[in-house]
């Protein structure tokens, strides 16, 4: 009590210019700093619009030339100056897919493992087994991929698809082809593991962040921990999760060098997701250097251009899902 | 740890340019890269002068040239005449070689197989798709060949090897020149894509059932089992130096404008069908012509003294001929100062 009265009549006694002018510094020094932020904000939204702008500027050539039909036909053929995106399309649609197929549930359920059941003496390890693997560079797992992995793919895994789904109607074939290890799957695959520690570090992250309250009150009323991770952490966690899933999928179309290893670079759509194909990173990545001016770089940059929509939908996408989801929760 | 990692590689580019400019720059074809690297190796002993050669494939060694951040480009495919005067750019043979077809199949060592053109063709259009087909087989009486598939392994870059070998496809399979064409990159019908020679030849090396392209060198570096072929005269060959001297021998460089010249399926007992010569590319008007004449110093070296060198990687060094005419060339028609 004595304390406050004491700085009270400090304050006082002190000159009232020197208080403004006190405050009038923080003021400068406050209104700088907001115009800093405001132009570093600012300049992503500049480089984002100059990068989409030089693309479409560079790609305008091969869509004006090709129109529509550059989406749709799956010719990549420099001789005859013939190009098409389908085949980069599918390809780095269908690896991402593969990819998010297995990474997701493996890497949600490693999080819920991390979050829920592990023995503590494990979790350190595991956890920072999981950051690490999140560490290696991506030509690392191409490396790994294509002298180990796709191997295994030819000798084990492809011959053991193509023997019992490859015969299956319908699906068989998904699953035919020579199983030379190169392709989509084993693509899809390297990816998975790629993708794995980027969905299980978030997804472990957030659902830290649950309140132990909620998961207790569960199990008082006898829910069981698979309930417990259905009703109470994942709904209470989807933004979270959510957004770490599409972080990973944005990794997943953009991969390039662990995907050239072992996709087989073959600009065809084919049925099967063992034959080989082409992504659009990998496109970029092997005929960029090379590329004749005109035409043929301007349907890489095309291809380029078309990779930024897919990602910018992507995000768009789950922007949407996530909108939709606080709307129903608001009603 | 961001600002740290920027900084040393800021530091580490500074090195490299620093190294460059005392350097001769050129980038290019793959193709003749295990030469030239022991060249510039000697070259270097020699002369205390080095050369900075990027091997990054014939394709982006001419687009390199052209964007002038190189003194020379490196290319398989030879640019026409035409080309040649639109871009102001002299072009001269430097070494020849051989591209070699390559097989991995398990107990299957070099020579054990033969291929003629129109069978090589037909696997890469995809027509033939297993190592027993009945093409393969006739070629082969004596070699057991198993029901494997065939991995077609191709270049996924631009590539003069590429070139080289289409070429020589379209010579043999009018199918080939009709649905695929000769460039230095194509529209593969079948295959698996990989980067540069030593792409190719890890991906062969590693692959069962598989088969590829490459430089001699690269087959033999890599102990690679080479493929004989039945050439233009119906003969078999292995592929030797002799037999890529055989094919060599038969070029008429005089009546080459621009040394444009390609030696696939040549005739002759000996020759050997895919023999090709790797090109250089300079500006006639160089920019910066001290390093221009440091580069034909260069190559008049290799010239000279590299011949040995060139044969005991199983290069074919230009007849003596060739290089009187290429060093008048050089005489008359780049600026040396």
């Amino acid at each position: 009590m004595s304390a406050t009265t004491l700085e009270t009549t400090s304050a006082a006694q002190s000159p009232a210019f020197d208080r403004a002018r006190a405050l009038g510094r923080h003021k400068a020094a406050d209104s700088s700093f907001r115009w800093m932020t405001f132009a570093a904000a600012l300049l992503v939204l500049v480089l984002l619009l100059g990068v989409a702008i030089s693309l479409f500027i560079g790609a305008w050539p091969a869509f004006r030339e090709f129109g529509f039909g550059f989406l749709i036909s799956d010719a990549w053929s420099p001789p005859r100056e013939k190009f098409g995106a389908a085949a980069a399309i599918y390809g780095t649609l269908a690896t991402s897919v593969i990819a998010m197929l297995i990474g997701v549930p493996v890497g949600l359920g490693v999080a819920v493992f991390l979050t829920e059941l592990c023995p503590p003496m494990l979790r350190r390890p595991v956890g920072i087994a999981i950051e690490l693997l999140a560490g290696i560079p991506s030509i690392i797992y191409g490396i790994w991929g294509v002298y180990y992995f796709r191997p295994f793919m030819q000798d084990y895994l492809q011959p053991l698809l193509i023997g019992t789904l490859g015969n299956v109607p319908l699906i068989g074939a998904l699953f035919a082809g020579p199983p030379l290890g190169y392709g989509l799957l084993t693509a899809g695959l390297v990816l998975a593991v790629m993708i794995l520690p980027f969905v299980t570090a978030i997804a472990r992250d957030v659902f830290e962040t649950v309140p132990p309250v909620l998961k207790e009150a569960a199990y008082g009323v006898g829910a069981t921990t698979f309930e417990v991770v259905g009703n109470i952490v994942l709904p209470y966690t989807r933004v979270g999760v959510i957004g770490g899933v599409m972080l990973a999928l944005g990794r997943a179309l953009g991969e390039t060098m662990a995907v050239t290893f072992v996709i087989g670079n073959a600009p065809h759509i084919q049925s099967s997701i063992l034959a080989q194909g082409t992504t659009i990173s990998a496109m970029i990545a092997n005929s960029f250097a090379d590329a004749d001016p005109g035409l043929a770089t301007s349907s890489l940059l095309a291809l380029g251009f078309i990779l930024f929509v897919i990602t910018f939908f992507v995000l768009a996408a789950a922007r949407l899902m996530l909108a939709r989801l606080a709307q129903r929760e608001g009603r | 740890m961001f600002v740290r990692t920027l900084l040393s590689a800021t530091i580490v580019a500074a090195s490299v340019a620093c190294a460059a400019a005392a350097d001769i720059s050129g980038a290019g074809a793959t193709f003749p890269f295990p030469i030239y690297a022991k060249w510039a190796d000697t070259y270097k002993k020699d002369t205390g002068n080095g050369l900075n050669y990027q091997s990054i494939g014939s394709g982006a060694g001419i687009k390199q040239i052209k964007a002038k951040t190189v003194t020379f480009g490196a290319t398989d495919a030879p640019l026409k005449a035409k080309d040649l005067d639109e871009a102001g750019l002299a072009q001269f043979p430097m070494v020849m070689g051989g591209i070699v077809p390559v097989a991995h199949l398990s107990g299957v060592k070099a020579d054990d197989l033969t291929l003629d053109g129109k069978t090589l063709g037909d696997i890469y259009l995809g027509k033939i798709k297993t190592w027993n087909d009945p093409a393969i087989a006739k070629l082969n009486p004596n070699a057991k060949l198993p029901a494997t598939a065939i991995a077609v392994i191709h270049r996924a870059d631009g590539s003069g090897t590429t070139f080289n070998f289409s070429y020589y496809l379209g010579e043999v399979s009018p199918e080939w020149k009709d649905k695929v064409g000769v460039a230095t990159s194509v529209d593969w019908p079948t295959g698996i894509g990989a980067k540069g020679n030593d792409g190719v030849a890890n991906n062969v090396a590693g692959t069962e059932g598989a088969i590829g392209y490459v430089e001699y060198a690269y087959a033999k570096q890599n102990k690679l089992a080479w493929v004989d072929m039945i050439n233009k005269d119906g003969k078999k060959v292995a592929p030797t130096v002799d037999a890529f001297q055989a094919a060599a021998a038969n070029a008429d460089w005089d009546k080459a404008p621009g040394f444009y010249l390609i030696l696939a399926n040549q005739p002759g007992d000996q020759s050997w069908p895919m023999t090709a010569a790797t090109f250089i590319l300079m500006y006639k008007k160089p920019v910066d012509v001290t390093a221009s004449n440091e580069a034909l110093k260069f190559f008049g070296w290799a010239y000279d003294k590299g011949a040995d060198e060139a044969k005991a990687l199983d290069y074919i060094p230009m007849p003596d001929k060739v290089v009187a005419m290429v060093k008048s060339m050089w005489a008359k028609d780049i600026a040396q100062k």
